[in-house]
């Protein structure tokens, strides 16, 4: 649908051959397209701004103005970038020295949060746990029976005492969801939660309270890789509101370009650990920077 | 926005609110210039007055954006013919939620309203439906094995309509990402087959007001797959804008009906132009 940055690049760069060294002309041509492809790809302003900024000396500095391509290399040097970003960080999931391991998902509505707890609950099966899903989505309509068949499917536990619709206090359901874990000898809780926006103080206040009723070892927040500018802010709200550890991006089997990735990572400083890619439980990987550097510039 | 003299600045602060609000570069760099050139034409200076004109005038005040859910009598055998709607969308975007609050709304007109789960894919989508449909006192229409055909449920749900005498028959269907072939082919399915009891009124495409850029990919591959006539805007209580929409009307021609603006059974309202602008430039 948009041009990718290495023909936005090759178009500006067309007459630039053999003329020698860039112009400041050239200079903010170059910067331009950058922002323009990164923007087109769904990076939010602000971070835009700082990249752009960040990547300007290095891509017209002399390994550019030599470049037999000077657009290939400028693509380069922006997918380097890219790729120090979003891997910058680059762990696994943490585990706690005594067990149970409380993992917390958290994120907007219709993120992928209950999909992705099924996931991780037969992902961490896989690896030799025995993880058991808590439901303190008491708020969607079924969220409680979705979490329900998504662990049945995945043969993993799930500790729902409350009926949910509206029924049931979530921090009471996840405090017991880890009582109920340590007296069992389940190894990692997977705290599912109902969808909020950033911007709903008493759902931020009640998110807030389940982390501190369950001192959780990693706070995940689940992220649509189709969403757009408002990335920045959520990521920050959530940020504030819960303290991430991680971020998970979902839906990344869709063609969204998914810029939203470099927003998150930069304003809240925390690591993607995984993919989502699919509606099935399996459709779930450890988390590629390069790859996804490579899909936000299209290459 | 309200200096006297319109500098650089300035022009950029509204290309950063126009893409910040999800209009995209293009459609954002585009009415900056017709800005620029209308204020200089024109000897202006005040920025915000004529831009909110001009982002008014891209929504389309005068889009046609009323619901066909009026119940008719079929030309040829003269049975009763409830108004089809079909809801489509990719995954998580508010379908079934909106399907819930549609049928508050015409339940409130008075009309007789009934449900289709035609999500017979996602874990406990028809159970969420029939909340909904409990919620706001009409009957839902499901299967009750999993991954049943969509299609059938949904000629099941428009042939109770029928029987039922019913106005309007709302088909909520299963998530969708629209570059899945196979699942874009099966929604072409479910209309179809829905269309042996006569032509669907209405098919809602139903867009996050958080989508980027992907929206307008979206809008066009599900209107080539099954004929877009509305779109719903769900989300819009968030700080996202939603400004995809600009550019989604423009393309398809097809207007914003209704917007989301919860998650509560009272959260849909009537896409209000003037409304929607005010928002994109708070
Ligand atoms: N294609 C695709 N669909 C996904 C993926 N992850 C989740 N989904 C779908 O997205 C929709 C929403 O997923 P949920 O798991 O219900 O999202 P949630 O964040 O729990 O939603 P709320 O609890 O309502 O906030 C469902 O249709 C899922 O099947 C993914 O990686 N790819
Ligand atoms: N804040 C807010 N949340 C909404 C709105 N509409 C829907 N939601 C929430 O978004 C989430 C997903 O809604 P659903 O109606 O299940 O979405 P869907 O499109 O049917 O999802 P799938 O069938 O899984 O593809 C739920 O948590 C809803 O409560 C809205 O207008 N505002
Ligand atoms: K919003
Ligand atoms: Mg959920
Ligand atoms: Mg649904």
């Amino acid at each position: 649908m948009f041009a990718s940055l290495s023909d936005r690049l090759t178009t500006t760069f067309k007459t630039l051959r053999g003329k020698g060294r860039l112009s400041p002309a050239d200079v903010d041509a170059t910067v331009r397209q950058i922002r323009l492809a990164l923007l087109d790809a769904d990076v939010s302003l602000p971070v835009v701004r700082a990249f752009t900024a960040a990547v300007r000396e290095r891509a017209l500095g002399d390994e550019v103005n030599g470049a037999l391509n000077p657009g290939q290399q400028v693509v380069k040097i922006v997918n380097e970038e890219l790729v120090t970003i979003l891997g910058g960080e680059s762990r696994r999931l943490r585990l706690a020295k005594n067990p149970p391991t409380v993992i917390m998902l958290a994120g907007l509505q219709g993120a992928g949060k209950t999909t992705l707890a099924g996931k991780l609950g037969y992902w961490l099966k896989q690896q030799g746990h025995a993880p058991v899903l808590v439901a303190c989505d008491l708020q969607r309509p079924n969220a409680v029976t979705q979490l329900q068949v998504n662990g049945e499917r995945a043969g993993v536990a799930v500790f729902a005492p409350e009926p949910g619709n509206g029924v049931g206090d979530p921090v009471d359901v996840a405090r017991r969801g880890v009582e109920h874990a340590r007296a069992r000898g389940y190894d990692v809780v997977v705290v599912d939660t109902a969808g909020r926006l950033g911007v709903d103080a008493d759902l931020m206040q009640q998110a807030s309270d389940i982390r501190d009723a369950v001192q959780p070892d990693e706070v995940l927040f689940v992220l649509d890789a189709m969403i757009g500018q408002s990335a920045v802010d959520t990521a920050k709200q959530f940020d504030e509101g819960v303290s991430l550890t991680g971020v998970v991006m979902t839906k990344l089997d869709g063609d969204a370009r998914g810029g939203a990735a470099l927003s998150v990572v930069t304003v809240t400083g925390s690591p993607i650990l995984f993919a989502s890619t699919g509606e099935k439980l399996t459709d779930f990987e450890v988390f590629h920077p390069d790859r996804m550097a490579g899909r936000i510039l299209d290459m | 926005l309200s200096r006297d003299t319109v500098d650089e600045t300035t022009w950029e602060e509204v290309e950063d609110i126009l893409i910040g609000a999800d209009l995209g570069t293009g459609p954002s760099l585009e009415l900056v210039d017709r800005l620029r050139a209308r204020l200089a034409g024109e000897g202006r200076s005040d920025v915000r007055t004529v831009l909110r004109e001009e982002l008014v005038r891209a929504v389309d005040p005068t889009l046609d954006r009323s619901l066909a859910v009026t119940a008719s009598t079929d030309p040829t055998t003269g049975a009763h013919r409830p108004a089809v709607v079909l809801v489509v969308g990719v995954n998580g975007v508010g379908k079934t939620t909106t399907v819930g609050k549609l049928a508050r709304v015409l339940v409130a007109q008075d009309k007789d309203v009934v449900l289709g789960a035609a999500d017979t894919f996602r874990a406990a989508a028809a159970e969420q439906l029939t909340t909904w449909g409990e919620r706001v006192g009409v009957p839902t229409v499901r299967s009750e094995t999993e991954g049943a055909d969509p299609a059938a449920v949904a000629y099941d749900a428009v042939k109770a309509g029928v029987e039922l005498e019913a106005d309007v028959v709302l088909v909520d269907t299963a998530g969708r990402l629209q570059n899945k072939r196979d699942l874009m082919d099966e929604l072409g399915k479910v209309k179809r087959v829905v269309e042996r009891h006569g032509p669907v009124d209405e098919v809602l495409l139903v867009l996050d007001a958080t989508t980027g850029q992907n929206g307008l990919m979206q809008a066009r591959v599900f209107s080539e797959a099954v004929a877009v006539t509305g779109i719903v805007l769900t989300k819009l209580d968030g700080t996202a804008k939603g400004g995809i929409v600009v550019a989604v009307q423009r393309e398809l021609g097809v207007p914003v009906k209704l917007v989301g603006l919860g998650e509560g059974a009272d959260d849909l309202a009537p896409f209000e132009p003037e409304q929607f602008v005010d928002a994109l430039l708070d």
